[in-house]
């Protein structure tokens, strides 16, 4: 499978994401899933500019992507799917039926969320999408980075963020 | 009058070891002001960058790495600020540089800093050495 890592992460592009995960895994692709996003040149070109040469970005919204996942999951080539928020991934996994793991690997603190991990913040109704998504048979981890543990859901959720 | 000059942004305490490494060779750390996005959100990344610009009215952000979300932050400030210069990939040459030509009151302090750290970066021995 070319997509080695379906990651949910509210900064979207940036260090960790090509660096930290691209070199290790070499990866030559990311599609970054954001209905608001998709529709904005700025904001691509913005993302683009982050990147280096070698490595392609794709923009989808939710029902682009949900077209196009096959064919970026049959590309020669590694890539990383990302979107920036629980409810984007899940809506991805519905309509395709064909993801089987997901990252979180930052969701970060705003009002109304409880701190489970330095980098996950969850509210109560994104970890009931969490439990959703692992009752599709979908395997759900915290890793920030590619030598940490991942972290499974009912641990992660037990965390108060130490 | 507030003297910095710039903010220095980065990952992890990128900012405060450049920072430090400044203040040790010139004594003129206070011409910039540090931010780490750690831990932050994009959202609270450009948030603290916003405050920190409006306090001490710097006109230069400084970034470590471009795919960083300090970057990302800055040049979302920039499209409302354009007159605001952005610079990604520092290192400490192009600090120090900056930090003599701005105090000189150089209009070009900022390119002439970025080109110092492109010339900083040396290779030396190694495998093609040998």
């Amino acid at each position: 499978m070319a997509l080695e890592l379906y990651r949910i992460d509210d900064r979207l592009i940036h260090g960790q994401v090509v660096v930290g995960w691209g070199q290790p895994l070499d990866l030559r692709f990311i599609v970054l899933v954001d209905d608001e996003v998709a529709g904005s040149d700025w904001e691509q070109e913005l993302y683009r500019m982050g990147v280096p040469p070698d490595m392609d970005v794709y923009f989808d919204a939710v029902d682009t992507a949900a077209t196009n996942l096959s064919r970026y999951q049959d590309d020669a080539r590694r890539g990383i799917l990302l979107t920036g928020d629980i409810d984007t991934m899940a809506r991805l996994v519905v309509a395709t039926e064909a993801i089987r793991r997901v990252n979180l690997g930052g969701i970060h603190h705003r009002p109304g969320r409880t701190q489970r991990l330095r980098y996950v913040f969850l509210a109560p109704d994104e970890e009931v999408q969490l439990h959703d998504l692992e009752s599709r048979g979908i395997e759900v981890t915290a890793q920030d980075v590619p030598s940490a543990r991942p972290i499974p859901l009912d641990e992660l959720l037990a965390g108060n963020g130490s | 009058m507030s003297s910095v000059k710039a903010i220095v942004a980065g990952h992890g305490t990128f900012a405060e070891g450049m920072l430090s490494a400044i203040e040790q060779i010139t004594g003129r750390s206070d011409l910039f002001i540090g931010v780490t996005n750690r831990d932050l959100s994009a959202h609270d990344v450009e948030a603290l960058m916003r405050d920190r610009l409006a306090t001490s009215g710097a006109s230069v952000i400084f970034t470590d790495l471009p795919a960083g979300s300090c970057t990302m932050a800055a040049r979302r400030i920039q499209r409302e600020q354009p007159g605001m210069a952005v610079v990604t990939g520092v290192n400490l040459a192009t600090l120090l540089d900056f930090a003599f030509h701005v105090e000189a009151g150089d209009e070009h302090a900022v390119e002439h800093a970025a080109d110092r750290g492109r010339a900083s970066l040396v290779v030396t021995g190694g495998p093609r050495g040998a």
